[in-house]
């Protein structure tokens, strides 16, 4: 997908750059704002075309709750697991799953996979990008349906609705 | 009550520095080892972390930051090469 | 105010310490690979989070101004660590090692009949 872009490709992800560089210099020196903007056209400019295509954003508020909810079943994911680690007298249930996936999209189903491996006691192992499947490793788990149910409802069903709709 | 949580938190991050060891001498299979050499990276950046609250210093910050990207990095690289026999295709 | 914010981020730093250690004891002792990649995953990077926001709350309120340099420190590990999780896990499958005996699930990659001696070396041929 090689159009004639403009010299200036993506405007958000530029101004984000500019603004990195200036908190990472810690200055807003004029020098710095000049090497800055620089470096934040040339970057995206010389690198876009080896991106894949990013979906747009349908519905930012979902996002945000999204990732507030992404925040909160992160640190309940990590007391789990600490329990789990500590506890002498645990019986962990380790489970492989294959995951039927939804989404289609390349970069959703990454977002996909990153979520997974954060939250409760699961880590995506494998893609396999022709069955359409996700393969997931759980630590403990009792009913590997009730698992996947709730993976498509908490997590695959807002990305779906995020990106794909 | 700072100084008495910094040789705490110090502590914790030498245990699991001395775990990750032995993970990384004693792994029975490569993975295991590559493993052991990420955790090793994170929990280096833990100890840049609790310098710099020691000297009341940021200078060793940027260090942290590049261990970061060097620990992902070579991780990624040698999990490559065990998959693919080969770094950049 | 001063006494609040040390407090604070003390605590979060001996829990950031006490996560980090959890992971790589997780890490050191349980029975498999796959099982051991999960406290450095969670537990560790969680415990990295902690400290780093301690770090950025002390010297917030030491110099006045709020420094971004921590906060990208743990985007960019709570970013990376679940790929470099997944790719090591992929790692374990590709090579093959032994699950424990309780682990219920037989995934396609590491059937025995299907592989055969020699292990497929592109499981999913076309990504990447």
């Amino acid at each position: 997908m090689i159009k004639s872009r403009p010299w200036l490709p993506t405007p958000v992800l530029s101004l984000l750059l500019l603004v990195v560089w200036l908190l990472l210099t810690r200055s807003i020196a004029p020098g710095q704002i000049l090497l800055g903007s620089f470096l934040a056209i040339m970057i995206p400019l010389l690198t876009h075309r080896f991106w894949d295509s990013r979906p747009r954003i349908n519905k930012p508020g979902l996002l945000l709750r999204f990732i507030l909810r992404l925040l909160g079943d992160i640190i309940i994911a990590n007391f789990e697991v600490a329990y789990l680690i500590i506890n002498p007298f645990r019986k962990m249930r380790p489970h492989f799953i294959e995951y039927p996936l939804m989404l289609e999209d390349r970069f959703t189903i990454t977002l996909l996979a990153s979520t997974i491996s954060l939250t409760p006691g699961t880590v995506s192992a494998n893609l396999r990008l022709d069955g359409k499947s996700l393969l997931i490793h759980a630590l403990d788990v009792g009913d590997p349906d009730a698992l996947v149910a709730q993976i498509r409802q908490r997590y695959e069903q807002p990305l779906k609705e995020i990106y794909e709709c | 009550m700072l100084s008495v949580a910094l040789p705490i938190t110090l502590a914790f991050v030498i245990l699991a520095l001395l775990m990750n060891l032995y993970r990384l001498a004693a792994g029975p299979r490569l993975p295991d080892r590559v493993l052991a050499l990420d955790t090793m990276y994170v929990n280096s950046i833990a100890l840049i972390v609790i310098l710099g609250l020691w000297l009341d210093s940021k200078t060793y910050f940027e260090s942290a930051l590049l261990i970061a990207m060097l620990g992902f990095i070579s991780t990624v690289a040698v999990c490559k090469y065990i998959l693919r026999g080969d770094i950049i295709e | 105010m001063n006494m609040l914010v040390e407090i604070v981020a003390s605590l979060l730093l001996v829990a950031g310490g006490i996560f980090a250690f959890i992971g790589s004891l997780g890490m050191a002792h349980l029975k498999d690979f796959y099982m051991r990649l999960h406290g450095p995953t969670k537990a560790t990077t969680l415990g990295i989070g902690c400290m780093l926001m301690a770090s950025m709350l002390y010297f917030w309120h030491r110099h006045g101004v709020p420094d971004i340099q921590e906060m990208l420190i743990t985007l960019f590990l709570f970013i990376t660590a679940p790929v470099s999780a997944h790719l090591l896990a992929k790692t374990g499958l590709h090579m093959q090692l032994q699950r424990a005996d309780k682990t219920r699930g037989e995934p396609l990659e590491l059937r025995q009949e299907e592989v055969g001696d020699k292990p497929v070396p592109h499981p999913e041929k076309g990504h990447g």
